[in-house]
């Protein structure tokens, strides 16, 4: 198991942030942030607050939007979303942890549609990697990282280490 | 599993498979219905008030029973997670032209529907169905004779948690004709295994069945005394059938002793909710000022009622899907 120390994964949110100034320019102020749970929201929250929003932050929790509810079920860590007022001819800047397949993206966006008709949806994340399954990509991100299948991030909540494991069950697909 | 008779409601993973009565399932699975419910309970914030989770599934409502209020719950629950939904009138189908029962069904599987909702006038016709379906189709119990009303029950209970919290702190009674209540039934189940502190019971003695100890309860025939100092009333509907029987006195003998009334009400806690599973009866066992009142959640307790039809359906059918997906019906 590798870890990426927490001051290494700050560089990347304050990079981050920068470049969110820029591609949000006149927007910034009156953006929404919305965090996709948990990883996600743990990202958002550091940008939120490095960034001044005004706007309280966003949580959306996709279990109801998956695309895998007919192989695994309906998902375990179920939650509800909240998002902080009405997305109709907003800016949303949707954040996560880690790109992977870009499922998770394609059912955020498709929860957020369900909320309004924002007017142009920006992606964060933190990690990009490879193996994207859908032709979304990242308009910011902090780190690109070339991992083999088997290998699995977590951002870690508590102090925003990162750790890279192996997946001990190698049959396991792009999250 | 200890339990020697398996429970056909669960899956081999102790899933919920059919939700049938609450009567045999633990806490853990009743606070995992509650705790589905909450999340699906934000919907309604959203514009388009949907999840796409049961898309391409199909629901079909057998309503051996009229029940307007249960229908259009279930319907618009199912329709919420984007389920296709079928609404079959047994009353009026094919089974008045002499089809049985299970003729019926096999007809509603070769067309492919995924789940039934059952509401019949026997007790035990949901656990019939459930035992003679397909493998693949989930079954719910919609209220079946006197035996069982679970997802009434749950949205219950889900009104219960969401007003006053934590079970072990409160008192609740539910009140008027338990012998012939299955909501009644029901509900005392979900009250005592979700550990609630108190659970009292008050109504005419014809109408409180004997088996009341094993639960726990504690009955009342004075309403009055029930109702002190408790957290929670639920009045039950009378049936108005039951005064031909002999078993009540005049509808206005029984709310002179039994109608829950603004002077009654301050007899329990000053904060306790009233409940009703509706339809309610203004003037025979609440009064119209009760129903309306500041106190009242009989509302909110509709609205409860779709996302805790939605948990069950969307656990219901998550356990079918894995067992799919792990071949097991191959």
């Amino acid at each position: 198991m590798t870890t990426i120390e927490p001051d290494i994964v700050r560089t990347w949110l304050t990079k981050m942030a920068t470049r969110l100034k820029t591609v949000l320019a006149d927007d910034l102020d009156d953006c929404m942030m919305v965090g996709i749970h948990s990883g996600g929201v743990v990202v958002a929250r550091e940008l939120h607050q490095m960034l001044g929003l005004k706007d309280p932050l966003g949580e959306l929790n996709i279990s109801f939007y998956r695309d895998d509810f007919s192989r695994i079920g309906l998902h375990p860590t179920v939650g509800a979303s909240n998002l902080p007022g009405p997305v109709d001819g907003r800016t949303v800047v949707l954040v996560d942890d880690v790109i992977y397949s870009g499922r998770t993206i394609r059912a955020a966006m498709n929860e957020i549609f369900d909320y309004g008709r924002p007017a142009r949806i920006i992606l964060a994340v933190l990690v990009e990697r490879d193996g994207h399954e859908l032709p979304i990509r990242a308009d910011v991100i902090g780190d690109a990282m070339d991992l083999h299948t088997g290998q699995v991030v977590k951002l870690q909540a508590g102090d925003l280490s990162l750790q890279i494991s192996e997946h001990p069950d190698q049959s396991g697909e792009p999250a | 599993m200890n339990s020697p008779a398996h429970d056909i409601q669960l899956d081999s993973q102790g899933k919920l498979r059919h939700f049938l009565s609450v009567e045999t399932l633990n806490r853990e699975i009743l606070t995992q219905i509650l705790d589905t419910a909450e999340n699906f309970a934000g919907i309604n914030d959203k514009a388009i008030k949907k999840v796409p989770l049961l898309r391409g599934k199909t629901v079909a409502n057998l309503f051996f029973e009229n029940s307007t209020r249960t229908r259009t719950t279930f319907e618009l629950a199912a329709k919420r997670l984007s389920a296709d939904v079928l609404n079959v009138s047994m009353s009026t189908s094919s089974t008045k032209k002499g089809e049985t029962l299970l003729d019926t069904l096999r007809n509603l599987e070769a067309m492919q529907c995924d789940m039934f909702v059952v509401r019949h006038q026997d007790s035990g016709a949901a656990h019939f169905i459930a035992q003679h379906v397909a493998p693949h189709i989930n079954v719910i119990n919609a209220g079946d004779g006197r035996h069982a009303h679970p997802t009434q029950a749950m949205l219950d209970m889900f009104t219960i948690r969401h007003y006053k919290g934590d079970f072990s702190k409160l008192r609740v009674a539910v009140v008027g004709d338990i012998a012939h209540s299955r909501v009644a039934r029901s509900q005392l189940h979900a009250l005592r295994t979700l550990g609630t502190k108190e659970i009292r019971v008050a109504g005419p003695k014809t109408l409180i069945p004997s088996e009341l100890d094993h639960l726990g309860v504690k009955v009342y025939t004075d309403f009055d005394s029930a109702l002190d100092g408790v957290d929670v009333v639920i009045m039950l509907r009378l049936q108005t059938e039951r005064m031909k029987g002999a078993l009540l006195p005049s509808a206005d003998e029984y709310y002179a002793r039994y109608g829950l009334t603004t002077e009654r009400l301050k007899l329990a806690a000053p904060d306790a909710i009233v409940m009703h599973p509706g339809p309610t009866n203004r003037g025979i066992e609440i009064e119209g000022l009760v129903a309306d009142g500041p106190q009242s959640v009989i509302l909110q307790q509709v609205t409860f009622g779709i996302a805790v039809r939605m948990a069950v359906m969307s656990l219901a059918i998550s356990s079918t899907e894995i067992s799919q997906a792990q071949g097991k019906f191959a």
